[in-house]
């Protein structure tokens, strides 16, 4: 689904990917875990096209086209989604009116019927309720004046209303309280399928508790180090990051 | 018809008001006190610091031709019908060119102890009272409202009623020559806890330089809860001057919305008096600008209570040549502790030649108070687009989206329901028939 | 807090330690303004024609203007024929070659100021131009910082040593049309520093002026220009004190910088004039007019602490002329017991891509009114300009005022400019925070406020951060109620 080769990316002049290489097939949970400043951050955004990120070497092949060059929206529309680290505040914009038009967006693309209020108001009440979001939600401006819990469990409705293909979860989990996580790892969980792939940035292990990855990478200074089943998670948990930098070096 | 046409402007009013003092009037001392206070200070000029953003002298250099008589001017209820607000359920006092218009208006029945009628249908002790709020203000425009004034609505709630239907007050300008001048006079006393919704709404019939002044001064009661809703669209030759002086009341509830859409040059200066402790007063505003409009909201907020709460969030979208003012000042008195004000400004310019000039200022005399105020001024913000982007919307949409919220945003705030979606579409429609969005 | 009432009014009386008369002989001119004091000055002063045409037109100029009375300040009207224009203590025949042969009158003045002047005690790494009244008595370092090629002496001395410099320089960032008080400056400006930074070079040492007004019924006109050429650096700055007197006093200044390209200049105030006793009386009214100019790539940076004065009224300024130019103003203002004080800054973008920064914090406390003034312009052709404002006022006790008047104008819709300003008082809440971990009172409103200039001490070079912090103390001292 997503092949990313030799990916080399920065900020103006400044290297901060230096050759990423990752392969994420359909039906996988990849977790990419690192100390801060290592490029996580950095690789979610470049992957959803976010500006101000020069590329200056590698690709990313995502089912076999390349995604570099697609705008952010087409990126969306072919199933890409990020889940912000820090979700956008937009005063003003209805949340209800934004998510329709995002749907209907996504759906025209793919040629499928668009959703009518009735059916959407619907379809949405159904998720925001797994998710514990009460009704006068949708009234609200999109992210204006929401608590960080509330903030990232948008960012989950949106993924599970946009049904993306690729799912790329940057940092969903800082500033949770435990309850909120699960709520979070639920509706990550219940996107698993054969068909779907997730990669699930993080800086702590306890999510990966919640939502199980196949793949656990480590990336330090812009590559990736070290690669591993779950285990890994959990030994770095356990022995922080220091030993593997050390190994890197 | 009474018109003067030189170019003088000390002279002019001079000449016009003779045509006034031989009808003679309970409201000479008011009328002999405004020119008295017009002819030493003369339109205002760049010089002053309050209006240094907004030049009048195109005001200066029309005739002046105060519209003391009606213009007579035949419009059919088929003419107002369309009109913004046109179908809403409300008592309507239509004015022309400053004239109460009987036959257009429809007051129905409202509970007793509620008038709802035009200031010269009989003054009532209200000669006694015209001026008592607007008095001290050095605005030449008041000045010259005092003394030119033809008619205006009044409105007197009595304690403890509310209004049972909104009141719309549609004022229309149908001159056609050049300096017509309509100047308006309204007096709204809503008395200890009162409801109601006032509709004010300033529209254009041709397309003459004409000009609209009209000063409005407003009673709130202890408790009282009112909502005022000021839309402005008048064609894009007119001149249009308003100033609103409030005093509130213990307790009372008062929110202010002004839609600023027409005329060429509009100003609103604003000047809310909190005078009693517990007051909850709210400005908003919206301004939409292209070709080369200005607009200009000028309001001064006098915490002079403790206890009280004042929010003011104005935000201005500036398309091609025009100029979006706005000088708000939070004053807070020796006294006036646990003051919670908050002022917000926010300006989108659309094209490389609009301006914005934003003027948000603080003068605190008391320290237990909580005051911000913050401007912005720019492009749209790119995170938002990006934001928007990453869900699958196009740019041009991601920017009609942010556009519209921009807009919404004030509109929203808006409490009664078919006001706010009569105005959300009206705004939503001009926003993409008149500017590029794409 | 009432019960701390009568602390309040002891820590009010509070001693402004700088406020010693030198009992020097000195030379004045009488009081008055006409162009006779204007030619006596620039006959003193043996200055060229060219300057004294200069002081003439500036002068004449002056005579046509009204004193300004839009600042949010009180005062009763200056008489300015009251005011002597010229003091300077008296020279023995030619007077001194060096600085140790400076009167030891004045150099225990300096010594008694912290500010030791003669070649044993002097700071290190500081070069230091002394000015007494109206003339400067001498400047440190001068020969190492000659071996850089860096020019610092006073201005009189750069009027006979480099005028082509002066000349080249002088009233182009201020012109003398400038302001009621920037045209007085200029026809009647008596001493004040000069800087000169050759191309490419580093100043290889902090650069700083002492002013000190002694004489009664003077006023000080000093007169600062200080030159960046390309590529250059420097770091300025400027303390200034006075005698307790109960008149007023007029110290009307001119400060003109200019960066050129990729130059940078970092100019710090300390200013500290007498600000008058706690009924009001006595104090220096300080009308200033500071302003720097960049070029492409240039940078200035004001930062200023401002604890003195009865009345402070001034705006550093930066015009951003050039592309990619940055202009920064940071400031501390506190006015305690009656003292006025209306400040800020101007941000002109001109050039591409400018940024500029301001943060001012303002302290009220006794009966002291403070207001932010401040004006940030973007120009029609200043693409992708940005600006950030940050004005936050703090208030002890509930005689005081702070006020907020930001001024901004946007020409070109790529501009990005935000302002934010809060008001607030010392929660009572944080005090009794502090009480209970043990603090005084006063120690708690002097940590907090502390805290509360963090971001503008964090400019000042590090020996004057220390001494500014200790300065809001003793300023501070009374004002808790």
């Amino acid at each position: 689904m997503l092949q990313i080769k030799n990916l080399q990316a920065g900020i103006e002049d400044k290297p901060i990917l230096k050759g990423i290489n990752l392969t994420v097939n359909a039906g996988e949970v990849h977790a990419i875990m690192g100390p801060n400043g290592s490029g996580k951050s950095t690789l979610a955004s470049v992957l959803a096209g976010r500006d101000g990120f020069d590329v200056t070497g590698g690709e990313a092949l995502y089912n076999d086209n390349d995604l570099l060059d697609l705008a952010p929206e087409e990126r969306a529309r072919e199933g890409v989604f990020l889940a912000f680290q820090y979700p956008v505040e937009i005063p003003g914009v209805n949340s209800a009116y934004f998510l329709r038009s995002a749907v209907n967006a996504i759906l025209k693309h793919r040629g499928e019927e668009e959703l009518d209020a009735m059916n959407f108001l619907k379809a949405v009440k159904v998720k925001m309720k797994e998710l514990g979001l009460g009704e006068d939600f949708l009234k609200r401006p999109v992210n204006a004046g929401f608590s960080g819990g509330e903030k990232k469990r948008n960012e989950i409705l949106q993924m599970t209303m946009l049904d993306p293909r690729l799912a790329i979860l940057d940092e969903t989990d800082s500033g949770l309280d435990i309850d909120a996580l699960r709520i979070v790892a639920d509706g990550v969980n219940r996107l698993r399928s054969d068909d779907n792939a997730q990669v699930v940035i993080t800086h702590y292990q306890r999510l990966l508790d919640y939502i199980v990855p196949d793949f656990v990478h480590v990336l330090h200074d812009g590559c990736i180090i070290k690669s591993g089943d779950k285990s890994l998670a959990l030994e770095l948990e356990e022995k922080g990051y220091d030993w593997l930098t050390k190994e890197a070096a | 018809m009474s018109q003067l046409a030189t170019t003088n402007p000390a002279v002019e009013p001079v000449e016009a008001f003779t045509k006034l003092e031989q009808n003679g009037a309970a409201l000479m001392p008011l009328r002999k006190a405004g020119l008295a206070r017009f002819s030493d200070s003369g339109y205002p000029t760049l010089r002053d610091e309050d209006w240094r953003f907004t030049n009048v002298k195109p005001i200066a250099e029309l005739p002046f031709r105060p519209t003391i008589d009606p213009l007579g001017q035949a419009l059919g209820q088929e003419q107002l019908g369309n009109v913004t607000f046109g179908q809403l359920s409300a008592d309507r006092l239509v004015f022309i060119d400053g004239h109460f218009n009987a036959a257009l208006s429809q007051i129905g029945d409202q509970s007793s102890g509620v008038t709802v009628t035009h200031l010269t249908s009989g003054l009532a002790g209200l000669e006694r009272e015209l001026g008592s709020l607007s008095i001290g203000d050095d605005n030449p425009f008041v000045a010259l409202n005092d003394a030119f004034f033809t008619d205006g609505a009044v409105i007197q709630i009595a304690d403890g009623q509310r209004l049972a239907k909104p009141v719309h007050l549609l004022f229309v300008t149908t001159a056609s020559e050049d300096g017509e001048a309509a100047h308006i006079r309204n007096w709204i006393v809503a008395g200890a806890n009162t409801q109601g919704t006032i509709i004010e709404s300033h529209l254009s019939l041709g397309q003459a330089a004409t000009v609209t002044n009209v000063v409005t001064e407003s009673r709130i009661g202890d408790g009282a809860n009112i909502e005022h809703i000021k839309f402005q669209d008048q064609s894009n030759r007119a001149f249009h001057l308003a100033s609103l002086h409030s005093e509130l009341g213990r307790d009372a509830q008062y929110t202010f919305h002004s839609i600023a859409l027409g005329a060429r040059l509009s100003r609103n200066n604003l000047r809310m008096r909190l005078a009693q402790p517990g007051i909850e007063c709210i400005l908003n505003g919206l301004y939409m600008l292209r070709g080369q409009q200005l607009a200009d909201h000028h309001m001064v907020v006098e915490h002079a209570a403790p206890h009280c709460d004042s929010h003011e969030y104005f935000n201005g979208i500036l398309d091609d040549q025009s100029r979006g003012v706005f000088h708000g000042r939070i004053l807070v008195q020796p006294g006036a502790q646990k003051t919670d004000a908050k002022q917000t400004n926010k300006n989108l310019l659309l094209s490389d030649d609009a301006t914005a000039n934003t003027k948000p200022q603080l003068e605190i005399y008391a320290d237990d108070v909580k005051c911000t105020h913050g401007a912005t001024i720019g492009e749209m913000d790119d995170d938002a687009i990006f934001y928007l982007r990453a869900r699958g919307l196009d740019t041009p949409t991601a920017r009609r989206m942010l556009l519209h919220g921009f807009a919404g945003e004030i509109v929203e705030r808006i409490r009664h329901d078919a006001v706010r979606e009569e105005l959300n579409a009206l705004v939503l429609g001009r926003l993409e028939a008149v500017h590029k969005l794409d | 807090m009432r019960a701390d009432t009568d602390t309040i009014d002891e820590f009010v009386a509070s001693d402004y330690k700088y406020g010693f008369v030198t009992d020097i002989e000195s030379e004045s001119l009488e009081p008055g303004l006409g162009e006779e004091a204007v030619r006596f000055i620039s006959a003193k002063k043996k200055e060229p024609e060219w300057l004294l045409e200069w002081r003439l037109k500036a002068f004449r100029h002056w005579e046509k203007l009204e004193c300004p009375t839009w600042p949010h300040v009180k005062y009763p009207p200056v008489n300015f024929q009251d005011i002597s224009y010229y003091s300077a203590p008296k020279k023995k025949g030619d007077g001194p070659k060096s600085l140790d042969e400076v009167d030891p009158k004045l150099l225990e003045t300096y010594e008694k100021l912290g500010v030791p002047l003669h070649e044993r005690a002097r700071l290190a790494g500081v070069a230091v131009d002394a000015v007494f009244d109206s003339e400067s008595i001498g400047t440190t370092f001068k020969a190492d910082l000659a071996k850089e090629g860096v020019i610092f002496c006073s201005i009189s001395e750069a009027v006979q040593e480099h005028p082509e410099l002066v000349k080249k320089y002088l009233g182009t960032v201020v012109p003398y049309t400038d302001n009621f008080y920037a045209t007085l400056n200029s026809a009647v400006f008596s001493d004040g520093s000069f800087v000169y930074i050759p191309k490419g070079t580093r100043c290889p040492m902090e650069l700083s002026t002492y002013f000190r007004i002694n004489a009664a019924n003077t006023g000080q006109f000093e007169r600062t220009l200080i030159i960046a050429e390309e590529g250059s650096h420097v770091s300025y700055l400027e303390g200034c004190t006075a005698p307790m007197r109960d008149e007023n006093q007029l110290h009307a200044a001119v400060v003109e910088l200019v960066a050129l390209d990729n130059a940078e200049i970092k100019y710090s105030t300390v200013q500290n004039w007498y600000p008058g006793d706690e009924e009001g009386r006595g104090g220096i009214y300080n009308f200033v007019t500071k302003r720097g100019i960049c070029k492409t790539n240039a940078k200035i940076s004001w930062t200023q602490v401002e604890t003195g004065s009865a009345i402070t009224w001034k705006y550093p300024s930066v015009i951003l002329k050039g592309d990619n130019s940055i202009g920064e103003f940071y400031s501390v203002a506190l006015t305690n017991n009656m003292q006025q004080a209306d400040t800020g800054t101007k941000m002109v973008h001109l050039g591409k891509n400018t940024r500029s920064t301001i943060v001012s914090k303002g302290i009220s406390a006794g009966r002291g009114q403070n207001s932010y003034r401040g004006l940030v312009q973007v120009g029609k052709k200043a693409t992708n300009a940005r600006n950030f404002s940050q004005c936050d006022s703090l208030l002890i006790g509930d005689q005081c005022g702070a006020h907020t008047f930001p001024y901004i104008e946007a020409k070109n819709p790529s501009a990005n400019i935000e302002h934010e300003a809060t008001t607030s008082k010392i929660g009572e809440d944080q005090i009794f925070y502090c009480n209970q971990r043990g603090l005084e009172t006063q120690d708690a409103v002097n940590m907090i406020v502390n805290g509360f200039c963090k971001e503008v001490f964090r400019e000042l070079p590090m020996e004057f951060a220390m001494e500014a912090q200790k300065l809001l103390d003793v300023s501070l001292e009374g004002s808790v109620g």
